[in-house]
């Protein structure tokens, strides 16, 4: 044990180390520590913050989507719903055409039938007349009973 | 001992244990002592202060890792022990456990390395672990004792801090004198402990070294195994003086 100018060397020397340090080595390191601990922690909580925001906006997605699909079932039925609707009126109009192309052939025949039944009427009435005019040429005055073959015509 | 067989193991080991010194006396000066630990001390804070030019709050490198790490657990040491405001104490800290941790491991570097080298430039005596020498360790010690001191009248008070050396353990006014014999003997153990422990575990580790080194080929697989143990000895007496800084610091913080 021989102390000596040895320690007062090395206690200057302990002083100076530990001053430094003090000075220019502890607070940056410890600094830059801290500070990235501070960077960390806030990109924990900004993962933490997009992990539920994904998570929102993916229940938005599905609710949309869900939506989206009531509504394309409802647009699809709605279309039926028209397209039966159309049908209907179309056979309906159809009808309603088919009645009407009918009624005026019938009324068409009508006329056609009471105007030949006319025309044979007379026919008939003229050919009756030649008739009893040849049986009665000789016996019967055409303008002294006209009367009757007129009433004989009316009759067919 | 590759010296020679003209001298005997007693010598080689005297030999060993004798530092390099200029001066008569009280001047005497450990060229080796002084020169060692301040040529680590300057490996210390140029390591740690190239990372601290460059510290940045990115993603750090490897070095950067290294050291952050060494400041973190100095950090966690100080804050798990002393609770109060003090910007000396973990740079203190810090300081004292690796500058410690360096000077030791040169306890790891074969006994005749250094030495050999040395003797080739004509210096005949190189003691290269600085914390074998009582004068490196009384000189950390002593340090943290005025540091103590300070702090305690700091805090408490000169008068706070005599009242603490008289008034306990007992409280009766008349064994004042007797508080005052044991608290100083508690508070002059403090540093005395701190460098003897230092000290007496690498002075030892340093000797059975050099006994080692005198028993021929055998010393191979034994040094080993004693260079290995010093795994342990080499941080943990480092570890241990600067957690006992920090203890003997808060205490001197405590006002009671």
């Amino acid at each position: 044990m021989n102390l000596n100018m040895t320690l007062i060397g090395e206690l200057i020397a302990f002083i100076v180390f530990v001053i430094f340090c003090m000075k220019y080595v502890w607070p940056p390191i410890i600094g830059a520590i801290e500070a990235r601990q501070a960077v960390i922690a806030d990109g924990l909580a900004a993962s933490d913050r997009a992990a539920k925001d994904l998570e929102l906006a993916q229940e938005k997605a599905t609710a949309q989507l869900k939506e989206a699909k009531a509504q394309a079932a409802g647009i699809v039925e709605a279309a039926k719903k028209r397209e039966a609707q159309i049908i209907e009126e179309a056979a309906v109009k159809a009808k309603a055409e088919k009645e009407k192309i009918l009624a005026s052939g019938h009324a068409e025949i009508d006329t056609e039938r009471n105007q030949a039944k006319e025309e044979l009427r007379q026919q008939v009435a003229i050919l009756a007349v030649a008739g009893a005019e040849k049986i009665l040429e000789r016996s019967i005055d055409a303008a002294a009973h006209s009367d009757i073959l007129d009433k004989l015509v009316a009759e067919l | 001992m590759s010296s020679g067989a003209e001298i005997t193991s007693q010598e080689y080991i005297k030999h060993h244990l004798t530092n390099l010194s200029v001066g008569e006396g009280f001047m005497t000066v450990h060229i080796d002592t002084l020169g060692w630990s301040v040529f680590l001390g300057l490996v210390f804070i140029m390591l740690f202060r190239s990372v601290a030019k460059k510290a940045s709050t990115g993603v750090p490198g490897k070095l950067q890792c290294a050291v952050e790490m060494i400041v973190e657990f100095v950090d966690d040491s100080v804050k798990s022990t002393f609770h109060g405001k003090n910007p000396v104490i973990a740079p203190l800290a810090l300081t004292i456990f690796v500058w410690v941790l360096l000077m030791n491991a040169m306890d790891w570097v074969p006994v005749d390395l250094i030495p050999r080298i040395f003797e080739l430039f004509g210096v005949h005596y190189m003691k290269a672990v600085p914390t074998t020498d009582p004068n490196m360790t009384f000189a950390l010690a002593l340090g943290v004792f005025v540091l103590i001191i300070y702090y305690s009248i700091k805090v408490k008070g000169i008068g706070g801090f005599i009242k603490e050396l008289t008034t306990q353990p007992f409280g009766h006014w008349s064994l004042y004198p007797v508080n005052f014999i044991l608290e100083m003997v508690t508070l002059l153990a403090r540093p005395l402990s701190l460098a003897l422990r230092l000290f007496g575990n690498l002075y030892a580790g340093e000797l059975i070294f050099l006994l080692i080194a005198t028993i021929g080929l055998f010393q191979l697989p034994v040094h080993f195994l004693w260079a290995a143990f010093h795994l342990l000895v080499i941080p943990l007496q480092a570890f241990i003086f600067m957690m006992l800084t920090i203890l003997y610091l808060s205490l001197a913080h405590e006002d009671h």
